[in-house]
C-alpha cells in the first residue's frame, strides 16, 4: 500500500469486518433481486420454493443491515482521495446514503406487504412473523409498488456504485477500489 | 507495487461474481428469460382483455362477501398436524362468485361458480383455498391453459366462440376428457347452496410422522343443517329468474338464503391411491376412493363491505403447517396469476377511479 492517494490519517482499508459484510450483503441483495424479479413472472413449480426463501433471506437482510450500520458507526473509515472533484466526493457520500436508505427499505416494505396482504412470513424451522396489520388492500397497493420501485431504483443504484468502483480500480489506480478488497 | 498487480485472483473473483450477478439483474429486466413460456402477467393480460375493469379481480369478479367458521370434527387429526384440523372452530371469510372479469356478468348462466375460503387461527395456521364447481380442469400444464383461454375466447368483433378452433383445441387436448364428460352432464341448480365446490388440485396432509398423504377436497351442501336441500333444481327454479334482477339471481338468492338461517357445507376430503398422479388436476379419482368429513364450513353472515373480501387474496398456496402443495403445475400458476391480479387491482384503488362495486 505504498503508492495511494488515500488520506495518510485514516485507514487505507476498510476493517475486515466491514468488508466481509459488504461482500456478503451484495452478494445476499443481488440474488434477492434476481430470485424477486423471476419469481413474480415466472410459472416454473419451483418458484413457491424461491418465493418462501427470498421472504426469509430478505428479513435476515433487514437484521443484517442493522448490524451492519451499528458496526460501520463504532469504526474509522478510510477517506476518499483528496483529489477526487468534490462534486464526485459527493455523489459517493450520496449514493451509499442511498444504498443504505433502500436496504432498509427493501426488506420493510416486503414484510408490510404480506402483512396488509394478511399473510405471515415463514422465517425457518417452526419460527413464523405475524402480519403486523389487519389486512388492507389500499395498504397492499402501497407496500407492493413501493417494493418494486425501490428494487429498480436499489438495481440503478447499484450499477452506478459498481461502476464508480471499478473506475477507481482501473482507470484513476487510487486505492478506494482496494480499500474493499482483500490480500 | 502497481495497483493493477496488487489484485489478486481472489479480488477478481470477487468483482468478477458481482458483476455477473449485475449483469444477470438487467438481463431478467430485459426479460431476456422465459420468453418462450406464458408468464403471470400473460395470463392476467389475457384474463382482462382490452378493457380491464378496474379495481376488480381480473378473474371472478362477481361475488358475494361472506363469514362464518369452519367447524373441524378431527377426523383428519391421525392424518395432519394443521391445528386448523384438530377439533374445535375456526372464524371464516368466504367468498361465492363466479367464474369472469366482469363484476356485472348475469350470474345464473354463469359456467363456473365458485366458493373461496380464508381461514386463520395463528401465524402458522393459515388456510385459503378458491373451489371451482367441476372436479377436474382441463388440461394440466400452464401453457396448455393458456391455449384453452384463447381457443374459447369469443371473438373480439363477433362476440361468438370459433368452433373449429375449439374442436381443433380438444382433440390436441386428450387429457380434457374427463372434464368434458363432467360437462355435458353438469346441470346447474338454483342456488350456490346446491353446488359442489372441488379444490380440483391436490394437496398433502402431513402428519406428525411426517407421513404424507394426497388429498383433493371439496363443498357438498350439509343436508342435516339445510333440509331438502339435496332436491334436484335447475336455474329456472332460482327466485329472481324472472324478475328484473335476474342478472344478479345466485347472489340474491345465497344472500336471502344466509339472512334466514346458515348456509352448511361438509368439507369433504378424498384420500388418493398410490397409483392416483397428484400432478395432475385432469383424472378424476375413482368414486371408491376413501372420503373424510373434515368438518362443516359454517356460513352464517353476508359481508356487506365488499372491502373485506377485497383485501384478501384467496391464493391456493397458503396452507397451514401440516398441509403441503402437490407438485401440480397449475397450483404455482394460479398462484402466481392471483398475486399479479391482486397486485394491479390494488394499485387501482390508488390511481384510478374503480368501476361500481356490484
Ligand atoms: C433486501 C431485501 C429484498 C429485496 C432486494 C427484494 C427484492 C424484490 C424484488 C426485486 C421483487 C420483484 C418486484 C417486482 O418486480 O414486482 C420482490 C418481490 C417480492 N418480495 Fe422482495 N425483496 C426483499 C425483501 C423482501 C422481504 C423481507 C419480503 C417479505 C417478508 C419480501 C417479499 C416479497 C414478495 C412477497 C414479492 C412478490 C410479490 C408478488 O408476487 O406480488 N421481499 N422482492
Ligand atoms: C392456471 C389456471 C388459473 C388461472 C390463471 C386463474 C386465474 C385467476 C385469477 C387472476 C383470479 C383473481 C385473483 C384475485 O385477484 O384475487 C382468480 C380467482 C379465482 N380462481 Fe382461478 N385461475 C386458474 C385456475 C383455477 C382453478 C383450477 C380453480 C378452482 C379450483 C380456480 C378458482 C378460482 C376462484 C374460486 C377464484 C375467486 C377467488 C375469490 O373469490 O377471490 N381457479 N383466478
Amino acid at each position: 500500500m505504498s503508492h495511494t492517494e488515500l488520506d495518510r490519517n485514516s485507514p487505507t482499508q476498510y476493517p475486515l469486518s466491514m468488508r466481509l459484510m459488504h461482500w456478503g450483503m451484495a452478494a445476499l441483495i443481488i440474488a434477492l433481486l434476481i430470485v424477486g424479479l423471476s419469481m413474480v413472472a415466472s410459472l416454473q413449480t419451483w418458484q413457491p420454493t424461491l418465493l418462501t426463501w427470498h421472504k426469509a433471506f430478505g428479513v435476515l437482510a433487514a437484521i443484517l443491515v442493522i448490524a451492519r450500520l451499528i458496526n460501520r458507526v463504532r469504526h474509522q473509515q478510510p477517506q476518499l482521495p483528496s483529489s477526487l472533484p468534490k462534486w464526485q466526493q459527493l455523489a459517493a457520500r450520496g449514493s451509499h446514503v442511498l444504498l443504505y436508505t433502500l436496504m432498509i427499505l427493501m426488506p420493510v416494505s416486503g414484510y408490510l406487504m404480506q402483512s396488509a396482504a394478511g399473510r405471515s412470513v415463514y422465517l425457518f424451522a417452526d419460527i413464523w412473523l405475524p402480519p403486523a396489520l389487519a389486512p388492507n388492500l389500499t395498504l397492499y397497493a402501497v407496500f407492493r409498488e413501493l417494493h418494486a420501485y425501490s428494487a429498480l431504483v436499489l438495481v440503478g443504484v447499484i450499477s452506478v456504485h459498481a461502476l464508480a468502483a471499478l473506475h477507481h480500480g482501473f482507470v484513476r489506480r487510487d486505492g478506494v477500489l482496494k480499500s474493499m478488497l482483500f490480500k | 507495487m502497481s495497483q493493477r498487480r496488487s489484485f489478486s485472483a481472489m479480488n477478481y473473483a470477487l468483482i468478477g461474481l458481482a458483476l455477473v450477478g449485475l449483469l444477470l439483474i438487467w438481463l431478467t429486466l430485459l426479460g431476456v428469460f422465459g420468453r418462450q413460456h406464458v408468464s403471470a402477467q400473460t395470463f392476467v393480460d389475457f384474463q382482462q382483455g382490452d378493457e380491464p375493469h378496474l379495481g376488480f379481480r381480473r378473474a371472478h369478479a362477481k361475488g358475494v362477501c361472506v363469514a362464518g367458521e369452519f367447524v373441524s370434527s378431527g377426523a383428519l387429526a391421525d392424518y395432519s398436524t394443521a391445528e386448523l384440523l384438530q377439533q374445535g372452530v375456526t372464524p371464516m371469510l368466504g367468498r361465492f362468485s363466479i367464474g369472469g372479469g366482469n363484476p356485472t356478468a348475469p350470474d345464473l348462466t354463469s359456467p363456473v361458480r365458485s366458493f373461496a375460503f380464508s381461514l386463520d387461527a395463528g401465524a402458522n395456521q393459515q388456510w385459503r383455498s378458491a373451489m371451482n364447481t367441476p372436479p377436474v380442469m382441463a388440461v394440466a400444464t400452464p401453457d396448455a391453459f393458456f391455449a384453452q383461454l384463447n381457443a374459447l375466447a369469443p371473438n373480439p368483433h363477433t362476440g361468438e366462440r370459433d368452433g373449429e378452433k375449439i374442436a381443433a383445441f380438444f382433440a390436441a387436448h386428450p387429457e380434457t376428457q374427463a372434464f368434458r364428460q363432467w360437462s355435458a352432464s353438469y346441470q346447474p341448480s338454483a342456488s350456490f347452496a346446491q353446488e359442489n365446490f372441488h379444490s380440483i388440485n391436490a394437496f398433502y396432509l402431513v402428519n406428525a410422522d411426517g407421513k404424507q398423504q394426497a388429498v383433493r377436497w371439496h363443498l357438498k351442501a350439509n343436508t342435516e343443517a339445510m333440509p331438502g336441500i339435496e332436491q334436484p333444481s335447475s336455474v329456472a327454479d332460482n327466485p329472481y329468474a324472472q324478475s328484473e334482477q335476474a342478472n344478479d339471481a345466485l347472489g340474491l338468492e345465497i344472500a336471502d338464503r344466509i339472512r334466514e338461517r346458515p348456509v352448511v357445507f361438509d368439507l369433504v376430503f378424498t384420500f388418493a391411491d398410490p397409483s392416483d398422479d397428484a400432478s395432475d388436476p385432469t383424472v378424476a379419482w375413482p368414486s371408491s376412493r376413501r372420503h373424510v368429513i373434515a368438518g362443516q364450513i359454517v356460513i352464517e353472515r353476508v359481508v356487506d363491505s365488499p372491502s373485506v373480501c377485497d383485501a384478501v387474496n384467496f391464493d391456493p398456496l397458503i396452507l397451514p403447517t401440516g398441509m403441503r402443495p402437490s407438485e401440480d403445475a397449475i397450483l404455482r400458476a394460479r398462484s402466481a396469476a392471483y398475486a399479479e391480479s391482486y397486485r394491479r387491482r390494488a394499485r387501482e384503488q390508488i390511481f384510478h377511479h374503480s368501476d361500481t362495486t356490484p
